[in-house]
């Protein structure tokens, strides 16, 4: 096989700045759909014996004055059952409990699936310890990969990681779609993923040069993408296989998570290849203070 | 020592890590997360108040007449524990009525005696003791309780000066019960008017436990009830077995004999990581989940990095012994490295964050271990079985190297 991964390489880095630029914009426009855990509030999800409509729920929850401008009321995402579900500011376990018997008084076999109330100050402190902790570890392993391979491969690792996370937040404000402490969860999954994907690459690179075999550095991360590419290969399309069964099956709780891992997965694997050992291409001609001392 | 010496050992170090990791999951079980298994979960803040700072002290004092209050409300297997300098963490597992549970758990609890105007005459501070009865007289709900020395002398003058007059008794802010000062009270006291010799208990229990140091405040509450819990799981748990089975099957499909292989290890894995998170006491959480999914698709292309290693080795014409010798080898940096970067971005995470990422760190250590385990040594000894017993073959077996 012959394919010059690394000569194209202002193309791969086009598509993704796109890709990136167009998420951005959504971003700065429309920002993210912010669940309760990063802005506060309550969301409660009740089951009831028979169909309840939603008229009906807001009635009751205009008798307990729990009416606000932010509720919203909308038929629960559960299947086979008669559920609603309530999101609004976060009430206390007073006005709760007045809710839930207000409703007993209405309806027959009023049973809460789930309850969460979050103020506004943990949710952004979670946000920031995530970010603090993820700073921390980065530079942890800058030195680990600085080490054991070259700063340049520390810095095109870390450039790959970044274009995932931008690629799925960008994409998650395209689409939407509402996020809680799951799509942290899923970011950080990616983060890890994609450092693994592009260590492995460039553990390929790093045994190849010892060898000498080819006649400059772009030859040399052509060959080493290229016989990684049959586990590339093998390994997305396994682990995507096995993201994509539980996407489609698995519970509505774990959906919003899948589906951060399913675009993160894509993202990583492209990253490694089209984006990671390119930039290593990249750096030794541009940044001279990082270039390899016998290339 | 002999070829035979060594095979008989190898297959212990097998059955001994799968006997190991059943044993230790028979013992302990998993923990399954509130998130999973349905439950409570709250956490509380203690606030600075123009008296008192929160300091080590306030949060043992905090700590423990929140524990004594969750196990007088007769729930079962709370889990009390502290989160940084200022926070509570209490889950309850499968509470009839969390909100009030929450409630009673996260008040200050402070009983005063008030006047008729609000100026406060006395604290709660010297109370001894608070039982919840029935009135002999009126059969009524009320609570009879004790001061201390200090508190019956004080007491005693307070009532004296006031008899005939009502005198009121706060909770916190809620108002309990007006009566008129009959005659001066010393050490024993009673309040009425309560609806039900529940709701008489509950305050009982808090006067008794004692009134907080500070204040609290709620600042998340998670109740997942028993029907989503087991749904969620049922259906998770489904999902992720069918998606094992077809991890398994891409894997037989791309590498036929060491596919088989590696699906097999990938069982022991699973038996492994069970067994590693029973014998930690480690709790499951969904978040806990995602960590093991990472680790789960880490192992596979660990076994992926490996075969196709050994296929390269076979295409430079090396006999099969040799080319799964030096494959395994060449593979070994790769997944080292890769397995370790991981490593450090999930122990530091740990190491700063709490609750859900934490959830997911702890257990993506557990699972990196296991599954450097698996790939490095699992594999490698049935790879070698597999050889020694000239089932495994070249070409035939790992397709797509020529032969």
């Amino acid at each position: 096989m012959n394919f010059d991964f690394v000569g194209n390489r202002k193309i791969w880095f086009t598509v993704s700045i796109v890709l990136i630029v167009v998420g951005i914009l959504f971003l700065g426009i429309r920002g993210l759909n912010l669940g309760i855990d990063f802005q506060g509030g309550s969301l409660i999800e009740f089951k009831f014996d028979e169909r309840v409509s939603l008229d009906e729920f807001r009635n009751v929850l205009a008798g307990v004055d729990l009416d606000d401008e932010g509720a919203v009321v909308q038929p629960s995402d559960q299947e086979d059952i008669y559920g609603i579900m309530l999101r609004t500011r976060a009430l206390t376990p007073e006005e709760s409990q007045e809710l839930t018997a207000a409703l007993r008084a209405e309806f027959a076999g009023v049973e809460q699936l789930r309850a969460d109330t979050v103020w506004p100050t943990i949710g952004e402190e979670l946000t920031w310890r995530a970010l603090l902790a993820l700073v921390v570890a980065s530079l942890i392993i800058i030195v680990y990969i600085s080490i054991r391979f070259e700063p340049k491969y520390a810095f095109a690792a870390l450039l790959a990681v970044l274009h995932d996370v931008l690629i799925v937040v960008g994409f998650f404000a395209l689409v939407f779609r509402e996020i809680n402490t799951p799509f942290v969860a899923g970011l950080l999954t990616i983060i890890g993923y994609s450092i693994n994907d592009t260590i492995v690459i460039f553990d390929r690179i790093r045994e190849n040069k010892k060898f000498k075999r080819h006649k400059d550095y772009k030859e040399l991360l052509n060959a080493s993408i290229i016989a990684n590419l049959p586990r590339s290969i093998n390994t997305s399309l396994t682990t995507l296989l096995c993201v994509t069964t539980i996407f489609l099956f698995g519970g509505v709780t774990i959906k919003t998570f899948m589906l951060t891992l399913l675009v993160g997965f894509f993202a990583g694997t492209y990253s490694s290849i089209f984006i990671a050992s390119p930039f290593l291409l990249t750096i030794e001609e541009k940044i001279p203070a990082l270039r390899s001392k016998e290339a | 020592m002999g070829w035979k010496q060594k095979q008989i050992l190898k297959a212990i170090l097998v059955i001994f890590v799968i006997a190991i990791s059943v044993a230790s999951f028979w013992h302990s079980g998993i923990n399954l997360g509130l998130d999973l298994a349905g439950g409570t979960h709250v956490v509380l803040e203690a606030q600075d108040t123009g008296s008192r700072e929160v300091d080590a002290q306030t949060m043992t004092a905090l700590n423990r007449i929140i524990e004594r209050r969750v196990n007088q409300l007769g729930l079962s297997e709370p889990r009390i524990q502290r989160s940084g300098d200022r926070r509570l963490i209490v889950e309850l597992p499968a509470v009839d009525n969390p909100d009030r549970a929450i409630e009673v758990i996260g008040r200050t609890a402070q009983l005063t005696f008030r006047d008729d105007d609000g100026e406060v005459l006395m604290t709660g501070e010297h109370l001894v003791d608070a039982r919840s009865e029935y009135d002999q007289m009126y059969r009524n709900p009320v609570i009879n309780f004790q001061l201390d020395d200090v508190g019956a002398r004080r007491f005693q003058q307070i009532t004296q000066a006031m008899i005939g007059e009502p005198m009121q008794i706060y909770l916190d802010d809620e108002w309990l019960y007006t009566g008129t000062v009959e005659s001066a009270i010393s050490d024993r006291g009673q309040i009425r008017g309560f609806g039900s010799l529940e709701e008489a208990e509950e305050i009982a229990i808090l006067l008794r436990e004692g009134a907080l140091p500070v204040p609290l405040s709620i600042e998340e509450s998670r109740t997942v009830g028993p029907t989503l819990g087991q749904v969620s799981i049922d259906q998770s748990l489904r999902a992720g077995a069918l998606g094992l089975l077809f991890v398994g099957i891409a894997m037989v499909a791309l590498y036929k004999l060491p596919g088989l292989i590696a699906t097999l290890t990938l069982g022991i894995y699973g038996m492994l990581v069970i067994g590693l998170l029973a014998g930690l006491q480690a709790v499951l959480t969904l978040p806990g989940i995602a960590g093991l999914i990472l680790s789960i698709g880490m192992a596979v292309d660990a076994n992926i990095i490996i075969f196709e290693r050994i296929k390269e080795e076979l295409r430079f014409g090396k006999t099969l012994r040799a080319s799964v010798e030096s494959g395994f080898r060449r593979a070994m940096t790769a997944i080292i490295d890769a397995n370790i970067t991981t490593l450090i971005t999930a122990l530091i995470l740990a190491y700063f964050t709490v609750g859900t990422v934490r959830g997911f760190a702890v257990t993506l250590i557990i699972g990196i271990f296991a599954s450097m385990f698996c790939a490095l040594i699992i594999t490698r000894i049935l790879i070698d079985f597999a050889y020694d017993f000239k089932v495994l073959k070249g070409g035939h077996n790992f397709v797509g190297a020529r032969r």
